[in-house]
């Protein structure tokens, strides 16, 4: 049985899990982060799953990685490299097409064929969107507050919001709560006439979540892609060089440089507890490392009832984390391509193949596909967004070839009769099928389909019911509320025990503020 | 009327915003897209094209051809084997950069000379007693600059050439498809690259053959402003932007030396007579008034100068041009000529020209910046050039 003595353990190489490492290295401390998968990254992994083709197998664009943290860590000399993805196409139902260019005159005018007053109140619409984003913004970089507390860190935090939402004033805070509160249909009901823009814009408010267009709390998830766009003054919106497994890689890279210990194919069993406080890990192979502060990047239900004894914890904490909602909601399918995929609506290899395709024709085509997963079953005509990374980095795919990445939704986690591998090959082909519909030339073109279900992005990554953000980004497990009240402050009721994952504040996206957050908490409180 | 590169019928089609600009005379590409952005990421990720033909190009042959260059140029000439090809600066009669460019050795007796400037009166001023024919070549020769890490991958199967040997700032004369060409190991972007020069009439040819296969590569057609980011990456310097030609100089301070631009690796220490020897040789005993060196802007110091105003830090989409104060303790010590973000180091960079002392790597310097119309100050560091200069670009 080998041993070691760390300052502090992270388990899980998830980006986050290496963000945290890095910090905690950079601060001098002896750390040791450990990861189950012979691939660092959780659900930021590239993977050669077909000979000479590579692929961002979970996440697949990176658009919020904090910018402090690129800086900090000094990203770009271990190889992180975000080149533009800079257009989204939705095909229609009636062969035309809607566009979305990066330059912004072009755009307009695409808008302008199909709705001259949604063409003018985008440019409104985006000054509104800028100021909610920057609204927001500084709260990702806030370890959050709790309000029903009268701790003087909570207080002083709960001073700086209150002070930060005066700033505001009347019109912008009013316009943020609606923001919160109501679902992005009504959301852009306000503002746009034309429907597919409605639903292609929509589209990225129901991303990760169980709830369709029309479900009220949605419009807040809408407002996580402004902030990119904010931050794209830095422009770190994109795409990796090498895949999303590239990120992690640099991170872990940083980590290493700074003196952490990063292993893979090591999995953490459980958590070491003596006498009500942390004290080190088990491996799975029996190992045990010692270190007085353990991290978990994992999810909240692994963090609190699987990595520890439920007994250690508070009876109130742990039918919380049983309330906290996971309910994976979307699929992935991964295509090696023999070529490059005809659109019906815009023939040949044009510049729209460098962007993002989102087959989100109408509101009540989403909402429909929604339906189908309020009942338990995937959805027949999906919501899908889709990139062919080669087109932007060919060395993704050998020369003339292509990989295609598949976003899809819905596919319920807790589909009726459960995910068999005949439901998950059925639920490819309804993929497949729902693109030759706008790309008829698709299917002749496939060389290897991988298709992941919520439970294949769970038995892969470990993330519980396969949700990709460790947790739903619904308002009631946000900020102070994620993943449990009184449980924001990546502490847990184990001292010395952390959790630095997604399912904390501010959580979801290859963003790295909650592993950033978590390593400052730690220092300020192991200082 | 501005002319035309032979380039012209292939690339004006693709210029989608019509996003001209001057070079030598000639029309050229600012960007082939609306923006730089795709065009830079080629350069850095895949491969990208540029037309380089407006540069001046000058045939120097005969007997007396590497005389005639060694009198004019700082480099020493007789290290310069058949198949090298050296990067120099050449300077008037009191050591101040002319112009900067490459010597191309085609073969025992032939040289090509790049400018940024006609050189022609110059070269025909130093040839004066040698026997040594010049000739313009500038019209004849197209040339076209493929840059980028899989620059190497695309041009391999078209060529015979062993490009592999093929190290860096070496030449090789080959064909690609069959069409004559000269392949050079140089650029101007600091990335793994090749130019590929080829008589003008075979121009179109030649970059319907790279394109034809190039797609698979994600081969790009580039023009300035992405040539413009990448060169200020790799700590390049341009004529008329970082500093002027001493011919055109009106005023001294107007002028830098070599050792003012940090290019004195390029002056030989121990050839025999050449343009502003004795002033070189007494500049080189002690440390130069001036010097040129990079300067990474601070960006907590630049975005706290936005928050003051409730906005996000405005970055240049583009690299700036325009020459803008360097202070330091309160004093100005110098100015930055040109500057970019870059989009993959994710840093502010600036090049700048500073006094003495204040040229150290690590000297911490302000750098005016303009926010909402008012003048304000932002932390920079001084660092070394090139800011970037990765191992492909040699290996």
């Amino acid at each position: 049985m080998k041993h070691g003595r760390y300052d502090a353990i992270v388990i899980g190489g998830g980006h986050n899990g290496l963000v945290a490492a890095a910090y905690l290295a950079r601060a001098g401390r002896r750390t040791l982060l450990l990861e189950k998968r012979p691939v660092l990254g959780g659900a930021a992994v590239t993977e050669e799953i077909f000979p000479g083709f590579k692929f961002s197998v979970f996440s697949y664009v990176v658009s919020l990685l904090r910018p402090e943290i690129v800086r900090e860590l000094d990203l770009p000399s271990h190889g992180l490299q975000i080149l533009p993805l800079e257009s989204t196409v939705t095909p229609l139902e009636n062969g035309d097409y809607l566009a979305s260019w990066a330059d912004p005159d072009e755009t307009r005018r695409e808008l302008c064929r199909h709705s001259p007053r949604d063409a003018e109140a985008s440019v409104v619409f985006g000054r509104l969107m800028h100021h909610m984003a920057m609204a927001v913004k500084p709260i990702l970089s806030m370890v959050p507050p709790d309000p029903a507390s009268l701790a003087p860190s909570d207080l002083r935090g709960l001073l700086r919001l209150g002070s930060h939402f005066r700033s505001l004033g009347a019109e912008r805070f009013h316009a943020l709560y609606k923001l919160m509160t109501m679902s992005s249909a009504d959301y852009l009901d306000e503002w746009f006439e034309f429907d597919p823009l409605k639903a292609t814009r929509s589209a990225s408010g129901i991303i990760g979540t169980f709830l369709g267009p029309r479900s009220p709390g949605s419009a807040y998830v809408l407002l996580h892609h402004y902030m990119g766009e904010i931050d794209g003054a830095f422009r770190a919106w994109g795409f990796q060089k090498g895949g999303t497994g590239a990120i992690s890689n640099s991170i872990a890279g940083a980590a290493r440089a700074f003196g952490a210990e990063v292993r893979t194919e090591a999995e953490v069993a459980r958590v070491l507890v003596r006498n009500g406080r942390a004290a080190g890990v088990a491996l799975a192979g029996g190992e045990e490392y010692t270190a007085p502060i353990v991290i978990s990047g994992l999810d909240p239900r692994r963090t609190f009832t699987q990595l520890v004894e439920p007994a250690e914890m508070p009876e109130d904490v742990v039918a919380g984390i049983r309330r906290y909602k996971f309910r994976g909601s979307s699929g992935k399918v991964n295509l090696a391509l023999d070529g490059l995929p005809d659109l019906t609506c815009l023939p040949g290899a044009g510049p729209h193949l460098r962007g993002a395709i989102s087959i989100s024709p109408s509101l009540d085509y989403l909402e429909r596909a929604y339906d189908d997963a309020k009942y338990g079953e995937f959805s027949r005509h999906p919501y899908m967004d889709i990139v062919i990374p080669s087109m932007i980095d060919p060395g993704m795919a050998p020369p003339g070839k292509h990989v295609m990445s598949i976003f899809v939704q819905y596919a319920p986690y807790a589909i009726n009769g459960g995910w068999t591998d005949a439901k998950r090959e059925a639920f490819g082909d309804a993929v497949v099928d729902t693109l030759a519909r706008y790309a008829p030339n698709i299917k002749s073109l496939i060389l290897h389909r991988q298709v992941l279900t919520p439970a294949d992005i769970e038995r892969i990554t470990g993330l519980t019911e396969g949700n990709i953000f460790q947790g739903e980004l619904a308002l009631h497990q946000l900020f102070f509320l994620r993943p449990v009240p009184r449980w924001a402050r990546y502490r847990t009721p184990i001292r010395g025990y952390w959790q630095c994952g997604a399912g904390t504040h501010p959580g979801g996206g290859i963003m790295g503020a909650s592993g950033l957050l978590a390593a400052r908490e730690i220092l300020a409180a192991h200082a | 009327m501005l002319k035309t590169t032979p380039f012209h019928s292939r690339t004006a089609p693709l210029v989608r915003a019509q996003t001209w600009r001057r070079w030598a005379g000639y029309h050229v590409a600012s960007a082939y897209d609306p923006h730089p952005d795709r065009e830079y990421a080629a350069v850095r990720n895949a491969a990208a094209l540029f037309d380089v033909s407006p540069l001046y190009k000058y045939l120097v042959a005969g007997r007396d051809a590497a005389r005639l260059l060694d009198r004019m140029v700082t480099r020493d000439l007789s290290r310069c084997r058949v198949g090298q090809v050296l990067y120099t600066t050449w300077c008037d009669a009191r050591g101040k950069i002319i112009d900067d460019g490459t010597i191309s050795r085609l073969d025992e007796r032939s040289y090509r000379l790049t400018s940024a400037e006609p050189n022609l009166r110059w070269l025909a001023m130093n040839a004066v007693g040698l026997e040594a024919t010049v000739e313009d070549v500038s019209e004849r020769v197209a040339a076209l600059a493929l840059q980028g890490p899989l620059s190497g991958e695309l041009l391999r199967p078209l060529t015979p050439a062993d490009l592999d040997g093929l190290r860096y700032f070496r030449l090789v004369h080959t064909t690609i498809r069959d069409l004559p060409v000269t392949i050079s190991r140089t650029g101007y972007t600091g990335d793994l690259g090749y130019e590929l020069w080829v008589d003008a009439a075979r121009a179109v040819a030649l970059w319907d053959t790279l394109t034809a296969t190039g797609t698979g590569y994600g081969l790009t057609p580039a023009g300035i402003w992405a040539l413009d980011l990448a060169r200020i990456e790799a700590g390049l310097v341009m004529l008329d932007v970082d500093y002027h030609s001493a011919h055109r100089a009106l005023i001294e301070d107007q002028k830098s030396s070599p050792y003012e631009l940090n290019l004195g690796w390029t002056v030989s220490r121990d050839k025999g007579p050449f343009n502003g020897r004795r002033a070189l040789r007494a500049e080189a005993t002690g440390l130069p008034a001036w010097g040129f060196a990079g300067l990474e802007i601070d960006w907590d110091s630049f975005e706290s100068l936005h928050r003051e105003h409730r906005l996000p830090p405005q970055l240049p989409g583009i690299a700036w041009r325009s020459s803008t104060p360097v202070y330091r303790d309160g004093r100005q010590v110098g100015y930055a000529t040109s500057g970019c973000w870059s989009p993959l180091l994710k840093r502010y960079l600036a090049l700048a020209h500073l006094r003495m002392p204040h040229y150290q790597p690590g000297t911490e310097v302000r750098m005016e910046v303009t926010v909402e119309h008012r003048r304000k100050q932002a932390n920079a560091r001084v660092v070394r050039l090139p800011f970037f200069d990765p191992p492909r670009k040699r290996a």
